[in-house]
């Protein structure tokens, strides 16, 4: 397909103009800052992209694209890779048919995350090959590569980027189409290299092993590193966004730059390590390569440890290049931010604090209800953990304090990972009960506003199945169900939580009301879905 | 290498006008990028975008005391940003704008962009161009309008000989 010659955008406006380039068949994943936009991007590109409950499906769906001829995007932020590591693990022995390409957008410096962990150790523990992107140009050409050679060795690759790549707008020049995948999907039996018994899984493991050293090879002689060459007095061994802060710092030096980090191109590193007097490894976050390289018996420096973490930038290269370990400057504090006026979320916690409940909470805007003036959330572990954790905490606390545990998530969350937690409270109940508060605003809101499966709309906003929240809980057996508008009467809403805590029955409230960013929106889609609805019908009666 | 920082509070338009400020220079075929953090920052809180354009630009981010444009869409938000401007950069602030000049108060973004847009060798015509490519067409008049007033009091300022 062609288009304009020069553009400017995003890495993640990138990947998804490489996926349309690269005839992904499909792009799923779950939303979460910063890799959410990849696939709303590519669905107005006309791919065929679409959000799964969670990030373990999207990459389960994925593999069975890619178990046929076909080619699977999916896409996550770096902590949905957890989510997703189960089947990834295994994928890797497999391997596949098409093409799959898992993007991790990790989050160095947590601008929109609970931890800062770093999913090149992924690469290493599932043993896929693993691209990283230093500007919007490479996320497009790697998309592009990692398609190829996902395809060339049968086996998923790992695309990691970072908020600085995701987020920052670049100058593009698309390399154009890639060749269209093997259409049409075919299905080619292969119990032994699909079926992951003890005894097929033995040899895939060498298998994978096998591959991923002809990928080694390949990586040694045609990978995406490249050299800038420089003084020979200080050479520096980067990858990704830190490549590009490297050469601002230190203009002079010369660089290698690692395209493809995982398999290692450990004797490239040797010769650059060897033609160079003074070797620096510069990389955010953990000391993968650092590690890896030293392992290899080569002699480099690696940063201070203060430098884990956070983003690099331009000035703290400069001072690990200086080994420099004093206090670094901390910029004013800006304006938090805070739950907007008229959310309905600000009633709920109101509530809950009046109530001086011990709260359980979970990921979401609502975890902003831990700042001021509500300061009514005590745990915030990962997507789901407020049901699991309040268990828990009710199992252990005495009775009095026991009563006062509630968990609070979001209808995204809820979909994404509460379920099993509200098995868990049917199966195994606390003695005092607990309360489960589902802050139903219709949308995935934190993350810029994306529908679910509990919305009935598909990513696009068109009409699908419509998982409904009370009667999935129900069917669980809950006696003790509310479906409420906590704004409506935020006294009510209260008295109910308060009532509920002194039952002792297993309950659970679904606190409803649409995000004020979201209600104009919504309304707007219904009323198009009604349209379309009365339409249908009017020809359904004239046929 | 020109490097802008522009700052406000989410809702603001932020990041809508570095956008522009990007897209008209990346028009004028010079190498350009733009960075900002998204996620939290929607909700209310403070908003930094970062733009550098040039012949060549490596790192997104401007560095510390770097900036030669620092625009602040509001009024608290000057001094958790003053460190980014270089000495000597230029501080622009919705002070700039005559109060009540502005016919949507929504459009101080791109009247403090019509105050930048002075400064910076790029034809006028390509800001109205950019503008009405990146903003849905009910919303041109307005901007159109606040353009030429942050540009009219920027020549106004800059006209005025230092004492």
């Amino acid at each position: 397909m062609s288009g304009p010659d020069r553009l400017l955008l995003s890495g993640n406006e990138a990947v998804a103009l490489a996926a349309r380039d690269g005839d992904i068949t499909l792009g799923t994943g779950y939303p979460g800052t910063p890799s959410t936009e990849i696939l709303e991007s590519f669905a107005r590109l006309g791919g065929r992209a679409q959000w799964a409950p969670n990030e373990k499906v999207a990459l389960e769906v994925g593999l069975g694209v890619a178990y046929t001829s076909a080619r699977a995007l999916v896409t996550m932020k770096h902590v949905g890779l957890n989510v997703s590591a189960d089947p990834l693990f295994t994928a890797a022995y497999t391997g596949v048919t098409g093409a799959l390409v898992v993007v991790s957008a990790d989050d160095p410096g947590m601008a929109s995350s609970q931890n800062e962990q770093d999913n090149r150790r992924y690469a290493v523990a599932a043993g896929v090959p693993m691209l990283e992107p230093a500007d919007s140009q490479e996320a497009y050409d790697f998309l592009l590569l990692a398609i190829q050679v996902s395809e060339r060795w049968s086996i998923p690759v790992l695309l990691r980027l970072t908020t600085r790549v995701c987020h920052s707008k670049t100058v593009v020049r698309p390399a154009g189409a890639l060749g269209p995948s093997n259409a049409p999907a075919t299905f080619v039996r292969d119990i032994k290299g699909r079926v992951m018994i003890p005894a097929y899984a033995r040899p895939a493991h060498r298998r994978l092993r096998e591959k991923l050293a002809r990928i080694k090879e390949w990586n040694e002689t045609h990978g995406p590193n490249r050299e800038a060459d420089g003084d020979r007095s200080l050479g520096i061994i980067t990858a990704g966004i830190s490549f590009m802060h490297a050469r601002e710092a230190a203009p002079e030096a010369a660089v290698l730059k690692l395209g493809m980090s995982y398999p290692v191109p450990l004797e490239i590193i040797r010769r650059f390590a060897g033609s160079v007097s003074r070797c620096v490894v510069i990389e955010e976050g953990d000391p993968y390569l650092l590690e890896a390289i030293r392992a290899a018996g080569l002699r480099v420096e690696g940063k201070p440890e203060e430098y884990r973490f956070g983003e690099l930038n331009v000035d703290r290269i400069k001072r690990i290049l200086a080994a420099d370990t004093s206090p670094e400057p901390v910029p004013p504090p800006g304006k938090p931010p805070e739950l907007c006026q008229g959310c309905p979320h600000r009633s709920v916690f109101s509530a809950l604090r009046n109530l001086d409940c011990i709260v359980a909470s979970d990921i979401g805007c609502y975890t902003l209800a831990v700042l001021p003036p509500f300061e009514a959330a005590d745990t915030c572990v990962c997507m789901g953990a407020s049901i699991g954790v309040g268990l828990g905490l009710r199992h252990a606390l005495p009775p009095e304090q026991a009563r006062r545990v509630v968990s609070t998530l979001g209808d995204s969350t809820f979909i994404h990972s509460g379920i099993t937690g509200l098995v868990e409270m049917v199966y195994n109940p606390p003695k005092t009960g607990h309360v489960v508060i589902i802050l139903d605003n219709g949308t995935t809101a934190m993350t810029g506003l994306q529908e679910h499966p509990g919305t009935g709309r598909t990513l696009e906003h068109q009409p699908t199945g419509k998982v409904v929240i009370e009667d999935l809980v129900r069917s669980l057996g809950i006696a003790s169900v509310h479906v409420t508008d906590p704004a409506a009467n935020p006294a009510a809403f209260q008295e109910l939580v308060a009532a509920s805590l002194v039952t002792g029955d297993l309950t659970v409230i679904v606190a409803r009301r649409n995000c004020l960013l979201a209600a104009g929106r919504i309304k707007e889609y219904e009323r198009s879905a009604a349209r379309e609805e009365i339409l249908e019908n009017c020809l359904e009666q004239q046929d | 290498m020109t490097n802008i920082v522009i700052a406000g509070l989410g809702g603001q338009g932020v990041l809508k006008a570095s956008d522009i400020v990007a897209e008209v220079a990346f028009r004028a075929g010079l190498d350009v990028k733009k960075s900002e953090i998204h996620g939290m920052s929607q909700r209310g809180g403070s908003v930094t975008s970062d733009v550098r354009f040039g012949e060549r630009v490596y790192s997104p981010i401007v560095p510390p005391g770097e900036a030669d444009y620092l625009v602040v869409l509001s009024p608290d938000q000057v001094e958790p940003n003053r460190w980014r401007l270089r000495k000597g950069g230029t501080l622009i602030t919705p002070g700039a704008i005559p109060e009540s000049t502005l016919h949507n108060k929504r459009s101080l973004n791109v009247a403090l962009l019509g105050w930048l847009s002075v400064s910076l060798p790029f034809p006028e015509s390509a800001w109205l161009e950019t503008i009405r490519q990146n903003l849905a067409q009910k919303l041109h008049a307005a901007n159109l309008q606040a353009l030429a007033i942050g540009r009219a009091a920027a020549q106004k300022t800059l006209s005025v000989p230092n004492p």
